[in-house]
């Protein structure tokens, strides 16, 4: 992989995140072994750069910063001098001058690691930039797939929910579409952002028209601030017409694998009994995202060097 | 006596019918005669061979940020650059600060501006206090103090009952109106609302909100039959609007921006904060439009909206970045090489646009070669391809999306009263 920053999917080709996919099978194999401490990363320091909460994105970078020995430090705008009024690239630049090789960043805006990483040495990793993409949350999710039911071409993945402010969604759609598979979104009308077909997805007018057959059913978190903003009117409309439910699950092929980038609203977009059964993946999820965090690093800071 | 004598030059005049090659002369800052081969002594000669000379250009939007925010423009810079621009004459909104909403600060900006200024400065007076949107400004003291129209530029007027009373109120001292058109449905939003806010994952602007707030506008001046003026419209709809309002005979006005009649929302692609402008650039299908309304006649004027912001508001992120668009230095060669060079319009057209209609809606006495008027004067030269360049401009704000665009057309002089200001 020749590149400095993994800022998004949108124009990764397949071969590409194809070898991301094969690193990252190496690396779980490292993660499972019960010695999770290679040299892969020695000599080499990742700052994490978190402008917005996270948990599980920012500990599986923090993790997979430390099983392949990287020197690693988190930074959170709550309590850095983000909070003293310092700007974006005030911060990036004192970073990087502290020969940090990897930065990895989310923040609640689009577009902000592509102005960090247009300022800075170190190659930038989007842990997730607004509305915009999350590219390793797509890569964790393919390679979950992959893992399941084998390569995605043909398959018919359906995405349900709040569309508009996913940038889950957008990298998915990319990613996805870019290994064969066929896309398909709904979301209510309301949270259906203009022209996303010209990202490559198909939309459909119902959430049961989406999962219908589908291969995949991946739900996407509702936040309760949607509803005062006017975008829907309660939570329990958005689950009868919008939620995963079993009746919903029935509706898709019999091997349906069901996903979520979580945290999860349970009897929300996903009702708590689908989130028991056996083709729920959410949890294998969590560890693919170890896994592929860990190849990115490693391969960024060999691309890099 | 001073006299200034231009020799030879394609002089175009849309007012005065004049396209044709000529000399003027200038005598103490007033033009003093037009004709051909024209003969004095002692006179400073500029020869226009190959160039063309026509009415100084007036821009009727723009921000010259003192008092305030010095530190992204002021007067001084401001009028240097309106001169590089092409323009004689710029009228300032009133968005500062303090806001220009009472005749005290009206007359701090006339003073600085005689002191300061290179090209002669309009101020435009707020339509409410603190551009609040609730009480109206002292709008008759403001004209006496010089204020040639009043706007709350910078955000809609939120309530059709106060708009309803400033469009009846300038009304009676006959001062135009010019209505900033956003609708709360903007709000938050920071590119136009369509494919490239999908891809960007940045909140959208409808165009919609635009439009919205334009049919309140048309409505009012009909059912008040009051003139209002639309500052930058951006949006096919917007056209559309105001072509069947003007068929109706509705006393509406408008004007459009150089860089919607250039740019589009494709250039925002890579979160470049130079493009963020309000409203947004839209896309290629309303840039056509706006095109279209500028041919047919739908568009009255061309404003620049000269919006310089310091590097410090612009190198953040695109949501938190300011809006708008330095575009004095741009706005004649954007113009004549998307209309003129194009074939879309003509230069007599372009000179109606930008010098004639701006002048008239606001009322002042400027944008035409009349003997015995104001010497304020551009020379153009249409010939000229140059490729721009931000870090030339005059003015403090360099926030420009068109750096390295190859353009057609440049202005070469700028005379005002008489005395050349600018000379490329």
């Amino acid at each position: 992989m020749q590149r400095k920053d993994l800022l998004g999917l949108e124009g990764v080709s397949r071969s590409e995140i194809e070898e991301i996919l094969q690193t990252a099978v190496q690396m779980k194999k490292i993660l499972l072994s019960g010695n999770k401490k290679t040299p892969h990363l020695q000599g080499k320091s990742v700052v994490t750069l978190f402008y917005e909460n996270s948990t599980r994105t920012r500990v599986s970078f923090d993790l997979a910063c430390k099983y392949l020995s990287a020197a690693s430090s988190n930074v959170s705008a709550s309590s850095s001098s983000v909070s003293k009024g310092e700007t974006l690239l005030d911060t990036a630049r004192t970073l990087d001058r502290m020969e940090v090789d990897i930065l990895v960043m989310r923040h609640p805006m689009g577009g902000a690691p592509h102005l960090m990483a247009k300022h800075v040495k170190a190659g930038v990793i989007n842990a997730g930039d607004g509305m915009h993409e999350h590219p390793t949350q797509a890569l964790l999710d393919i390679m979950t797939i992959q893992e399941k039911m084998g390569p995605l071409d043909g398959m018919k993945i359906a995405i349900a929910g709040d569309i508009l402010h996913s940038r889950v969604a957008r990298s998915n759609i990319y990613g996805m579409s870019a290994m064969g598979a066929e896309v398909h979104i709904a979301a209510p009308q309301t949270m259906m952002p203009y022209g996303i077909e010209q990202l490559g997805a198909k939309v459909d007018r119902t959430i049961d028209e989406a999962v219908d057959g589908a291969n995949v059913i991946m739900g996407l978190r509702i936040q309760k601030e949607r509803q005062s903003a006017g975008l829907f009117p309660s939570i329990r409309e958005y689950h009868k017409f919008f939620g995963i439910d079993e009746r919903r699950v029935a509706l898709a092929d019999k091997d349906v694998l069901i996903m979520h980038p979580g945290p999860v609203n349970r009897g929300a977009e996903i009702s708590s009994m689908v989130m028991a059964a056996d083709n729920c993946v959410i949890d294998e999820q969590v560890t693919n995202g170890v896994a592929i965090r860990m190849a990115l690093l490693f391969m960024l800071t060999r691309a890099n060097n | 006596m001073e006299k200034l004598l231009i020799k030879n030059a394609k002089i175009v005049c849309a007012k005065n019918k004049i396209n044709k090659v000529a000399d003027l002369l200038i005598e103490n800052g007033k033009i003093k005669e037009i004709g051909e081969n024209i003969a004095v002594g002692n006179a400073e000669t500029i020869n226009a061979e190959n160039l063309t000379l026509i009415p100084g250009m007036v821009d009727m939007h723009c921000h010259l940020r003192e008092p305030g925010y010095e530190y992204k423009e002021n007067i001084y810079t401001g009028s240097r650059a309106a001169a590089k621009g092409g323009f004689t004459s710029i009228a300032c909104m009133a968005n500062t600060d303090p806001v220009n909403d009472n005749p005290a600060v009206t007359t701090a900006i006339i003073e600085t501006a005689k002191r300061d200024s290179v090209v002669n400065v309009y101020p435009i007076g707020a339509v409410s206090k603190n551009l609040e949107g609730k009480e109206l400004v002292e709008m008759g003291l403001m004209k006496e103090a010089g204020c040639v129209a009043f706007s709350d530029d910078g955000k809609g007027v939120a309530t059709s009952k106060m708009m309803y009373n400033a469009l009846q109120y300038a009304k009676q001292f006959e001062v135009p109106v010019i209505s900033h058109c956003e609708d709360k449905l903007a709000e938050g939003g920071c590119v136009n609302e369509g494919i490239m806010s999908t891809r960007l994952g940045l909140p959208g602007i409808s165009r919609a909100a635009e439009e919205i707030m334009l049919f309140r506008e048309v409505s009012l001046s009909e059912a008040l039959n009051v003139p209002v003026h639309i500052a930058h419209i951006s949006t096919k709809g917007s056209v559309d609007i105001i072509r069947n309002a003007k068929k109706r005979g509705v006393k509406v006005t408008c004007e459009t921006c150089p860089h919607y009649i250039a740019g589009t929302e494709e250039m925002t692609a890579e979160y470049d904060t130079s493009t963020k402008v309000n409203p947004p650039l839209r896309t290629e299908e309303d840039r056509l439009a706006i095109i279209e309304g500028i041919a047919d006649g739908t568009i009255d004027a061309i404003a620049t909206d000269h919006a310089p912001h310091h590097i410090d508001d612009k190198m953040v992120e695109y949501q938190l970045a300011s809006m708008g668009i330095s575009g004095f230095e741009t706005a004649f060669s954007l113009c004549y090489t998307n209309l003129v060079e194009t074939g879309k319009i003509s230069m007599d057209k372009l000179v109606e646009l930008m010098c004639t209609k701006p002048a008239e809606i606001l009322n002042i006495s400027k944008g035409s070669l009349s003997i015995g008027a104001d010497a304020d004067i551009t020379i153009i030269d249409e010939n000229k391809k140059h490729s721009i360049d931000v870090a030339a401009f005059v003015s403090k704000g360099k926030n420009n999306p068109f750096d390295g665009w190859e353009v057609k057309g440049q202005v070469h002089t700028t005379i005002v009263k008489g005395t050349i200001v600018y000379k490329a």
